[in-house]
């Protein structure tokens, strides 16, 4: 199949070298996170005596950051506690997440509702009765996973505090925008309307229209959202406080749904086209067996590549700046901020970066995939 | 599974899941309704009405050359009108100044003329009046001379003799 009209853009092409060279500068910074860890692992090793669990320690804060949480947690003590919203076997079990105390570590039992459940490194178990050696509730199995049962939980967590956040404001500002246009019909663009017009016109001109041609009008509603709800919860993921913090587009969950509703509509446009090269692929019959199958996977390896991709790269980035700030407390040594803090605003400004072109490529992937599945005839 | 569930951060927790699709789902249908369709579309008619514009400026643009060139045509025939006319002009300005020139001349001739005839015949009724005083004047004159002369009889008879004389001569 002929992509070239994909990379006959020149703008296109100069922002995919950005990506590659931004994709290797987080390689190298993958690396030198690694290297971060393996130092930590030293340090551990030799000051065995001081603090057996100083690596184990960093991974728990940083996965804890990346980590969804039922608190907004500010600084120290203050946080605000989100609604827990669980169905248990008893039914739907609602409470604030700071009515039973702190509790992280699965030792305290909590009765809500006439379930009795307990909390173990933010999330809630069916308790198994009695306690173990180590004084709490939950069960492991040979491999040190947990056998608990769990409720299953809808809870009001961070991530979905920080979703209604972006989801309000791109409600807020885009409907505003259309105002605008009504208000203003014919005339120059002002204000807000003006820094975002450009944007919307970038979203048409540079990735609906060229993948999608002249059938780009019906999927500007879905590429516009994703692209703007990608690209403002990526930018809410670098802010280190309230309202941002949360890291929803480098949460699984979050990208998972976005790469469904690309599937989604990959498969539902999908016209005769689209579905005759799955199914009789363009060589020999007896190629078949194999063909098929493969055509098949990569329907599904496509949505997963978008899922991974967006997932990846941010968590990366979130990892990666605290992974920085972390090797203060690896190395036991303030001088180390003199380092690691002009490193991190580095970081800091390249993830600026990479959060819009991440958003960039999440939705000129969507629209090349939709592109392909409404194509009149495909080319090869 | 096993593999997923060895990390919590590729393990998707369906409470977030289920949230982010609602929420997302929501965004999607109230941005589509009341957000890009509005904004696509003013775009769009924003962007027509600019192109209109501009092919208009174009087509009034060259509506605009070629009445210019129009114009020029007209200014240059009415300048090739205006020469033409004072060329003209000047013609017959000469025509009638040589006209009169040479009427001028021909009547100064005639007046000349008649008044030369006039001087001449002026001058022969002058003439004329001169010879007869003249004449008139002779005869008196003659008449008193000889009236002085013959009063002396012996006189007369002189000259008769001396006339006859010559007589006998010839």
């Amino acid at each position: 199949m002929d992509l070239s009209h994909i990379f006959n853009s020149k703008k296109i092409f100069s922002i995919s070298f950005c990506a590659v060279l931004f994709s290797i500068l987080s390689f190298s910074a993958f690396s030198q996170e690694h290297t971060a860890a393996d130092t930590a692992h030293a340090e551990t090793s030799v000051a065995h005596a001081e603090g057996e669990e100083k690596d184990e320690d960093i991974s728990k804060v940083i996965l804890h950051h990346i980590a969804d949480s039922h608190e907004w947690h500010f600084f120290g003590h203050v946080s605000i506690p989100l609604p827990v919203i669980l169905y248990t076997e008893a039914g739907l079990v609602t409470f604030l997440s700071n009515k039973f105390g702190h509790s992280d570590d699965g030792t305290q039992l909590i009765e809500a509702d006439g379930v009795s459940l307990v909390k173990y490194h933010g999330k809630y178990f069916y308790p198994v009765l009695p306690k173990n050696d180590h004084g709490t509730y939950i069960q492991y199995d040979s491999r040190g996973d947990i056998l608990n049962a769990k409720p299953f939980d809808i809870s009001i967590t961070k991530n979905v505090v920080s979703l209604l956040i972006s989801v309000t404001v791109l409600l807020i500002v885009f409907i505003g925008i259309a105002k605008a246009y009504k208000t203003r019909e014919g005339k120059a663009p002002k204000g807000l309307q003006s820094i975002l017009e450009p944007i919307i016109l970038f979203v048409r001109d540079d990735i609906a229209k060229p993948q999608l041609g002249y059938r780009y009008k019906g999927f500007m509603p879905y590429l516009l959202t994703v692209f703007f709800f990608v690209w403002l919860n990526n930018l809410m993921g670098l802010i280190p406080f309230f309202p941002g913090g949360a890291n929803l587009t480098g949460n699984i969950a979050v990208t998972m749904m976005l790469a469904l509703c690309t599937f989604v509509l990959t498969t539902v446009n999908g016209n005769k086209n689209y579905w005759g090269h799955v199914f009789t692929p363009h060589v020999p019959w007896w190629l078949y067996p194999l063909m098929i199958p493969v055509e098949i996977i990569g329907l599904f390896t496509k949505p997963i590549a978008l899922m991974i991709r967006l997932f990846a790269n941010i968590t990366a980035g979130h990892i990666l700046i605290l992974s920085l700030i972390s090797l203060i407390f690896i190395l036991k040594s303030v001088l180390v901020a003199g380092i690691a803090v002009p490193f991190v605003l580095f970081i800091s400004v390249i993830e600026l970066v990479v959060g819009f072109i991440q958003a960039f490529i999440f939705t000129i992937l969507s629209a090349l995939f939709i592109g392909m599945a409404v194509e009149e005839h495909a080319e090869h | 599974m096993t593999l997923l569930a060895l990390n919590p951060l590729v393990s998707p927790d369906p409470g977030l899941f289920i949230w982010s699709t609602v929420a997302f789902l929501i965004l999607f249908f109230l941005l589509s309704k009341f957000a890009w369709k509005p904004i696509v579309q003013a775009l769009d008619e924003r962007e027509r009405s600019i192109e209109d514009a501009l092919s208009k400026a174009e087509m009034a643009k060259a509506e605009m050359a070629k009445l210019i060139s129009e114009n020029e045509d007209l200014l240059k025939e009415a300048r090739l009108e205006r020469d033409n006319i004072l060329k003209e002009a000047k013609e017959i300005k000469d025509q009638m100044i040589n006209d009169a020139k040479d009427q001028a001349k021909a009547e100064g001739a005639k007046l000349i003329e008649l008044a030369k005839t006039e001087i001449n015949n002026q001058k022969l009724a002058a003439m004329a009046e001169i010879k007869n005083q003249v004449s008139t004047l002779s005869i008196d004159i003659a008449e008193k001379v000889l009236r002085k002369q013959f009063e002396d009889q012996n006189k007369q008879q002189a000259l008769v003799n001396d006339l006859l004389k010559e007589v006998k001569l010839n």
